[in-house]
């Protein structure tokens, strides 16, 4: 299945309650503020990173533009724009938004 | 809207329904009864105290379907179908018999 | 949605009761999709557990105080209310601490029901 996360890693705990539920084999895709969890040297991207063993990490990349961070994204994770972020959607039956 | 009950005046909303359930007395069911053109007998009386009693309890007026089972559980199966609460109430038990008891408009009444 | 047709839907609760909206309005959205008869669970992740701590009392905040409609989802057929292991030792809480029965389930047991919905709502 399909989890979004829209809320920074730094602000509220949306992050973590997700990766520790997220099943193996499942997808974790990063917008709006969520975007600063893919980015270089956050308190956060150590868990990230570790996730990536377990899950596949997206973000969307107009999010980290608008925010000045595309230059630092986090090794491992894929960087999609609205149309991928839609066909992640389509892709997954069922998606949680962890609000 | 407001309905006036012995010279006082009762606020209701655009379709009728009493705005504060505290104001509820039986006069004023009786009103609002009137209104719905339905007789007040002692098996509608049954139903608006099961009702208001269901309010306090769970601060909810139940759908059609959960009151016609609590009402069989608690008056008897007799009484716990739709068609015994639908002739007692021919636009709607949850509705029209909501409204007579002073209770908002069902969550999920349409 | 097709007659006799049964989905599973889940909904996640993740917000404290009073702060934000969203408690109350899932309450509501239960209670109105329950007429369609569907294979419906609640799970409470996060702050979310804090809707089921007893004892609420709202009058000095002058809101209505939802937690009694908790114990009408029965009557609506609704008895699969799982609570976040994780969430409730977080916050100092335990089972008994719920105004309702529940399930404590960890957050990994949570997520592999999620895996088996049709759908999650999200709170």
């Amino acid at each position: 299945m399909l989890h979004i996360v829209n809320k920074s890693p730094l602000d509220r705990n949306a992050l973590d309650t997700c990766l520790a539920t997220a099943q193996p084999g499942g997808a974790v895709l990063l917008i709006e503020d969520g975007v600063y969890a893919a980015t270089t040297g956050t308190t956060a991207a150590a868990r990230l990173t570790q996730a990536m063993g377990q899950v596949k990490i997206y973000a969307l990349k107009p999010d980290l533009d608008a925010r000045g961070m595309s230059d630092h994204v986090l090794q491992g994770v894929e960087l999609v724009d609205y149309g991928g972020f839609v066909d992640l959607v389509a892709e997954h039956p069922v998606c949680q938004s962890w609000l | 809207m407001a309905i006036e009950v012995n010279g006082k005046q009762y606020d209701t909303d655009e379709e009728g329904y009493l705005t504060d359930l505290n104001e509820w007395n039986e006069d004023v069911a009786k009103v609002l009864a009137e209104q719905e053109n339905v007789n007040l007998s002692e098996q509608h009386w049954e139903v608006i105290n099961f009702l208001r009693e269901y309010y306090n309890e769970f601060q909810i007026a139940p759908a059609v379907r959960v009151l016609t089972k609590a009402i069989g559980k608690k008056l008897g199966a007799d009484k716990g179908n739709s068609q015994y609460l639908y002739e007692l109430f021919p636009y709607g038990p949850a509705k029209q018999a909501c409204k007579i008891a002073g209770l908002p408009k069902p969550t999920g009444c349409v | 949605m097709s007659e006799g047709q049964i989905k599973k839907f889940m909904y996640i609760n993740r917000k404290a009761p009073h702060g934000t909206v969203y408690a109350l309005e899932s309450l509501e959205v239960v209670l109105i999709a329950a007429a369609f008869d569907q294979d419906v669970s609640l799970a409470f992740m996060d702050d979310g557990v804090y809707q089921l701590k007893k004892g609420f009392n709202t009058k000095g905040i002058e809101v209505k105080n939802f937690q009694p409609t908790y114990r009408a989802l029965d009557d609506y057929d609704i008895q699969k209310l799982y609570v976040e292991k994780e969430a409730l030792a977080a916050r100092g809480l335990t089972e008994e601490d719920m105004c309702v029965p529940v399930e404590v389930r960890t957050r990994a047991e949570i997520g592999q029901l999620m895996e088996t919905q049709d759908v999650i709502l999200s709170f």
